[in-house]
Parts: C-alpha cells; structure tokens; sequence
C-alpha cells in the first residue's frame, strides 16, 4: 500500500535514540502494561516448583529457596510487546536459562522447548532462542520482587522476542524433538515472534 | 495461511456515541469476515513516511465487508485522537485483521454468559452482544457496565433496546464517579458483591468475558476465581490508558 498518506495526520516523531531501539511497528511505552487471557494464577511460593524435563539426561525441580540459590543473572535493555508497546531500559533479575539446562543436560536430539505454566499457558521456542545468553527465568523486575499480574513468582523472560515468549507464572520447560505451538501460537499469531523482522501473526 | 495483508478501508460513517467516543464504520474491500471479540491493527502514515500503529477492538458483529470501530479518545494519545477528532466520512484508513482467537464469542459456545466492561472496554462485548441479537439467540446474558457516570456509557440507547427485546439479556451499570439525581443502581466499582448479585452462580458454569483498565481486569477476574468460577472459564482482556506501575 505505497504512498497512502493519512489525511491530516502529523504524528509524534520518535526522539533519536528510541528510533533505532523501537522495532518497526512499536512505540515507547513508560509503564508497564499488563496483558493476559485469563485470570492471575495465585502460587505459593512453598508449592511452587520449577522443572526442566522432557528431552535431558537429568530432570530438574527446583523448589523456591532453591530456585534463589541458582547463580544471580539480570537482563538490563528494551522489551516488546506485539500489542505494539515497547519499554525501553527495564532491568529483570533471576537464573539464566543457561544455568538450568547445563544442570539438565538437553539431550542430542532436544531441539525445541515448550515453557508451561501456573494457569496452564504454554509458549514453544526453538532451543537455540533461549540458549547462549539470550533467556532468563527471572523473580525480580526493577529490583522489585515480580508482581503476580507480570507473571510471578516467576516468568521467563526471552527479551529478544515478543513479549508473550516470556512466558508468566512459569513452571517449567519440557525439551522436545519438534515444534509444538503453544497457545497464542495456535490462535493466530505467529509461531517464533522476532520483534525486528516484525513477526506478529500467522504468516508474517 | 497467508498473511494478514493491509487494507485500504472507506470511512463510510463517523458517529458520535458519548463525549469522547466515535464510532467508524469503515468499507473494507476484501473482508473476510471476523468473530465477535476480535481486533484490527489500524496504521496510519504522515505526508513524510512516518507510521504509527496501534491496535483496536471490533464493535461490530460480522456484516459483509463493513467493520465498526469504536474508538475513545485519550488526550495524551498519538493515533486515537485522529481517528476519533480528525478523521472524517469519505477519508482513507488502513487496517489488517482479524487478529486474536481467544477473547471471542459466538452464539454457539453457548453460555450463560457474563461480560463485564468498563469504559470503553465494552467495545469487543458490544461485538458479541450484536452477533447474539442477529442471530436471534437467546442464550441468557448478563452485561455489567461499570463507566464514570452515565453521559460516558457506550451504546446506552442500542444496549436499552437490546434488553427491551426480552431474549434473554439483562444490562446492569455500576457508575463510578457521578450518578445522575435519583440514581437507584450501584454507585461504585465492581466488586465481589455486585459479582455475587449481578453474574451467574458459579455453579451455572457461566463463560465469563472481561475486558476494560487492568485494574477493573485484574479485580473482576480475581473476584470471580474468589466466588468459585473456573479460571478457564473467565477470558479477559486489557483495554484502554495503561497503567504505570
């Protein structure tokens, strides 16, 4: 559609540093919205477990006190949500999903994950986008503990993805052998969700 | 399934519904129809190239090529105050959609059903309660309005005539800030006791739908687990400002 104008519309020009932050399609956002399909699961933190099973040579469940002990990681930078909000220079703190699989041990043929959850949301991801650095599960957001309605006790948090990869309330990542869309992945929007390549819905 | 290509859409109608809310029946050509709940992504460019996008609820039951959008007006916005100041009848607007599965409903999931809105988070249950008139169902159906006062209802004298029609509907306001002299109904947010009074008993296994600020969302939705509805029974989704945390 080339050279539609919008009669009349002017439109906020974005400062310079927020143009080359906010992926096509988003704008900056100073709260934090929240978004979900249902109700905010509530989760003891004494019943609450997190696993990595499926795929390893070592199933993993980590209680709460346990989960703390894992080695600090935090992520500092922009998140993106495909409702079209950015937020830009947030800071989450928590393990690194690095940390969780080197003491699961994926197995050879683990290739991809499905993060499930407290309320019974699921996300799938290829195992290379929560590898290396890229993926945390994360309990603190700005130094706060997490607030249920942004997915505590915990969620994962895969930044370099739309934001409904960063699956909330988590209770843990199944590795498996193939693909498995997950819930907003069968209803329409798209099954791998790269904010830069602007891969919002089904055959984006 | 192919992409969800954009559309140049005809504004065929700009009409006021309260202060701050207009309603755009747009001509798209090409439609293919949606599901009462569902959104369109909306996109709108300056004379020099810049684009800005944002995402809007769909008033309107499916009719032909012919999508109603209602849109509030929030001052400090980018888009919504062209879309809901500026644009006008016979202007060009570019749109893509249907987007979103989950928060929808037809008459044949059945109910009872129970939507509780606030402000203009009524929009996508106007969706539903317009499929449910067209078809002529009569699945039982309680709306819980909550709105400032009553000059920012949406829809007031269409939801009058909807509840008139005696299928099975029933509409109930809670007015939050101002209630007009003589005002009989609730004069507070939803809480637990309206719920109590208002929706289903939990035992009916009502689908509920809410959708409106987070706060109301997150209040409403809790509530209700509370009372004993089942969690995967209660959809919801966030609507209008966003809050700062």
């Amino acid at each position: 559609m080339s050279g539609f104008v919008s009669r009349g519309f002017k439109g906020r020009r974005r400062p310079a540093e927020q143009a080359t932050r906010l992926p096509p399609g988003q704008y900056a956002e100073r709260g934090f919205p929240v978004l979900s399909a249902g109700p905010t699961p509530r989760v003891d933190l004494a019943d609450w477990r997190l696993k990595v099973e499926g795929l390893v040579a070592r199933p993993q469940e980590w209680t709460w006190k346990e989960a703390q002990a894992l080695p600090a990681s935090s992520f500092e930078g922009d998140i993106h949500c495909v409702t079209r909000w950015s937020k830009l220079g947030t800071s989450f703190g928590g393990v690194s999903v690095d940390t969780l699989l080197e003491a699961a041990e994926p197995l050879p043929e683990a290739s991809h994950v499905v993060a499930f959850c407290y309320g019974g949301y699921t996300t799938n991801l290829p195992l290379d986008d929560v590898q290396g650095g890229k993926a945390w599960v994360v309990w603190e957001h700005e130094d706060a503990p997490l607030p249920a309605e942004h997915g505590g006790p915990a969620r994962l948090l895969v930044p370099h993805l739309y934001f409904w990869k960063s699956a909330k309330w988590l209770a843990g990542l199944r590795l498996l052998d193939h693909d498995a869309p997950g819930f907003w992945e069968s209803l329409g929007y798209h099954n791998h969700g790269d904010p830069w390549r602007e891969e919002r819905y089904w055959g984006d | 399934m192919g992409r969800l290509s954009w559309r140049l859409a005809d504004v065929v109608e700009v009409r006021p519904e309260t202060g701050r809310v207009v309603t755009l029946a747009l001509a798209v050509p090409g439609w293919d129809g949606h599901r009462p709940g569902q959104h369109v992504d909306v996109r709108l460019t300056a004379e020099d190239g810049y684009q800005a996008e944002r995402a809007y609820s769909i008033a309107s039951a499916p009719d032909g090529s012919r999508v109603e959008l209602a849109v509030e007006r929030l001052e400090d916005g980018e888009v919504s105050p062209y879309l809901a100041g500026e644009l006008r009848k016979g202007d060009q607007l570019e749109l893509r959609g249907p987007v979103g599965g989950y928060f929808v409903w037809e008459p044949d999931r059945g109910g009872p059903l129970l939507l509780v809105g606030g402000g203009s988070g009524v929009v996508p249950l106007m969706a539903m309660l317009r499929q449910r008139a067209a078809d002529g169902s009569n699945v039982p159906a309680r709306l819980l309005y909550s709105s400032r006062d009553l000059e920012d209802v949406i829809f007031r004298e269409e939801l009058e005539r909807l509840e008139a029609a005696g299928d099975g509907l029933t509409v109930t306001y809670a007015l939050t800030r101002a209630q007009p002299a003589g005002w009989t109904g609730y004069a507070r947010r939803v809480d637990a006791v309206m719920l109590e009074e208002v929706g289903w008993p939990p035992g009916e296994r009502p689908l509920a739908y809410v959708c409106g600020p987070t706060r109301l969302v997150e209040a409403v939705a809790g509530h209700l687990v509370a009372l004993g509805h089942d969690p995967s029974r209660v959809r919801t989704e966030r609507f209008g400002p966003t809050g700062v945390p």
